[in-house]
């Protein structure tokens, strides 16, 4: 279980991004964060992780309070949350195998690894999620020789080679085409309820998020102002969200996907929201 | 404002008018300092001699074909020297500029307030002597030699190193080092996974090219007795050995032209 109390962050320059969010995530929840841009979505998943400093409030995970650790505990506290990035943010010249690996840093002194001599479990571990996301032909290919697809499956296998509790994903599909996306979505969730784990989902594609989240939280110069189920995404909550537009186009948009997939999401959408959830992954080709 | 109303149309100029007549200004001052310049340096030139340069030049050119060929028996262990002297230099800088670099990198220097004024003006006042006034220096120091040449070649060398380091440093893609550090990764770790491998072709690149730099200062030194081709340049000059001057300067022009060409091999290589 992922807490924040009272989270706040005020830049150097004066800007509070965060203003005293309180936010829980049980175990094995998968929830998007959706805002525009600004809102504070990369601070709040930053926060966690403390790559941003919060200057106020608490987080804790599974009972253990990350703000207040010490450098070291803090490394320790890292490894148990993932990260997944917008652009990826593999190590370019470094191989598929290394960027996977790297995610075991953490566990791996620093001479083991300046020499690549990885334990061979973390090896096997390694091939077996890049089999797992279909890139074990490519252990060997240097990061910026593959397709945005690729490298973000790369960035997956690495976050899951920590062998985490919870994942922070930031914007995961803003630089991939919109099949891409969807796949890179699908993955990311049947990856996180395969292995339990929660997840917190930057996206500002609402369709998507609606999609594969089941839980959605919306964001606003640094407040929470929606949080609640998919389906719940109306025209008033989008505007009191994002601002005024005609929002009409995003929400029939979803629907339409649905009719494409050939399943009824408007069935969907009337089951209770638990029933959605597993009916939308099927929509989205999960099963 | 550039746009001006000239009753019926709108009229668009590049700049203001004072301002386009201080630009003009200035482009007459900088004339006026080039004729008053060129009339100081004219006042102390001797021009007898400057009409004469063209024989006295070409009576040099004579006098120095043909080279003297046999001569070369004695330059193999010179230019050897001045390989090694470039080689071992650079090889010295790299292992002070690493660190330095490290240090001066906004991103990466442990400390801002301290260790990164320390840092950066080491590399200043490296590159602000020449490798020839260090040789000097250390000639009167550590006495003639090869010794002193290959530390002079180095303290030169490590403010270039580090400078082209440190800014690579500085360019790198901060996301990656984010990432790396996100998956709970030490200090170390961080610098060896998120920035080494994002350095490392400039670091090759700068190593090659300042190799290649060191190859051609390291012929001049031995004029001040640092070792290497130019204690023999030196002396043939001053005997007014024209000959093996003239060889002296083809062996010279052929180890630049060499190690030019290494240096484009290994530089297409890595990058």
């Amino acid at each position: 279980m992922l807490r924040l109390e009272k989270l706040e962050k005020r830049y150097r320059t004066g800007d509070l991004a965060l203003k005293s969010v309180d936010l829980e995530v049980p175990d094995g929840q998968i929830m998007a964060l959706i805002g525009p841009s600004g809102a504070g979505k990369s601070t709040l998943i930053r926060c966690i992780n403390r790559l941003v400093e919060p200057t106020g409030g608490k987080v804790s995970l599974s009972g253990l309070e990350l703000t207040g650790l010490g450098a070291g505990q803090l490394r320790r506290a890292r490894r148990r949350m993932g990260m997944i990035f917008q652009e990826y943010a593999l190590v370019e010249r470094l191989t598929v195998m290394e960027n996977v690996l790297s995610g075991r840093l953490g566990y791996v002194g620093f001479w083991r690894s300046y020499f690549r001599k990885f334990p061979q479990s973390d090896v096997d571990e390694a091939f077996r999620l890049l089999g797992r996301v279909g890139l074990d032909h490519m252990v060997d290919k240097r990061a910026d020789e593959l397709s945005g697809g690729q490298r973000q499956r790369v960035g997956i296998c690495r976050a899951l080679a920590q062998d985490p509790e919870l994942l922070l994903v930031d914007e995961p599909t803003a630089s991939l085409d919109p099949k891409t996306s969807r796949q890179i979505m699908r993955l990311v969730c049947e990856l996180c309820k395969e292995r339990g784990l929660s997840a917190i989902i930057n996206i500002h594609d609402v369709m998507l998020a609606q999609m594969f989240a089941e839980r959605i939280v919306g964001l606003k110069l640094g407040e929470i102002v929606y949080d609640g189920p998919p389906d719940g995404l109306t025209a008033d909550v989008l505007t009191e969200i994002y601002g005024e537009e005609d929002w009409e186009a995003t929400i029939r948009k979803v629907e339409d996907e649905g009719e494409e997939d050939g399943e009824a999401l408007d069935a969907a959408l009337k089951h209770d929201h638990q029933a959605a959830i597993l009916d939308r992954d099927r929509m989205a080709g999960n099963t | 404002m550039p746009v001006r109303d000239a009753g019926t149309a709108r009229v668009w100029q590049r700049r203001e008018r004072a301002q386009q007549l201080a630009i003009w200004a200035c482009y007459l001052l900088a004339g006026m300092t080039f004729v008053l310049c060129w009339n100081l340096v004219s006042e102390k030139t001797i021009w007898a001699f400057v009409w004469d340069a063209h024989n006295q030049a070409g009576d040099l050119a004579a006098r120095m074909v043909p080279p003297r060929w046999d001569y070369m028996e004695q330059l193999w262990w010179p230019i050897w020297d001045t390989l090694n002297i470039a080689t071992l230099g650079t090889f010295m800088a790299l292992v002070f500029a690493v660190p330095v670099a490290f240090f001066a990198a906004r991103n990466t220097t442990p400390s801002r307030f301290l260790l990164r004024p320390i840092a950066l003006f080491f590399i200043v006042s490296s590159r602000s002597i020449n490798s020839l006034i260090w040789a000097l220096m250390l000639v009167a120091n550590l006495g003639p030699g090869v010794l002193a040449g290959i530390i002079a070649i180095g303290l030169r060398s490590i403010g270039f190193c580090a400078k082209l380091l440190y800014e690579a440093i500085e360019e790198i893609d901060e996301g990656q080092v984010e990432a790396i550090r996100a998956t709970g990764a030490s200090g170390p770790q961080v610098l060896a996974y998120g920035v080494l491998p994002q350095i490392m072709p400039a670091f090759a690149g700068i190593t090659v090219f300042r190799w290649d730099i060191n190859i051609r200062e390291s012929t001049v030194l031995g004029l001040v007795g640092a070792g290497g081709i130019g204690l023999q340049l030196n002396a043939s000059i001053t005997n007014l050995a024209w000959t093996q001057v003239s060889l002296i300067l083809l062996v010279i022009i052929a180890t630049v032209v060499v190690s030019e060409w290494i240096s484009a091999k290994i530089r297409h290589a890595i990058i």
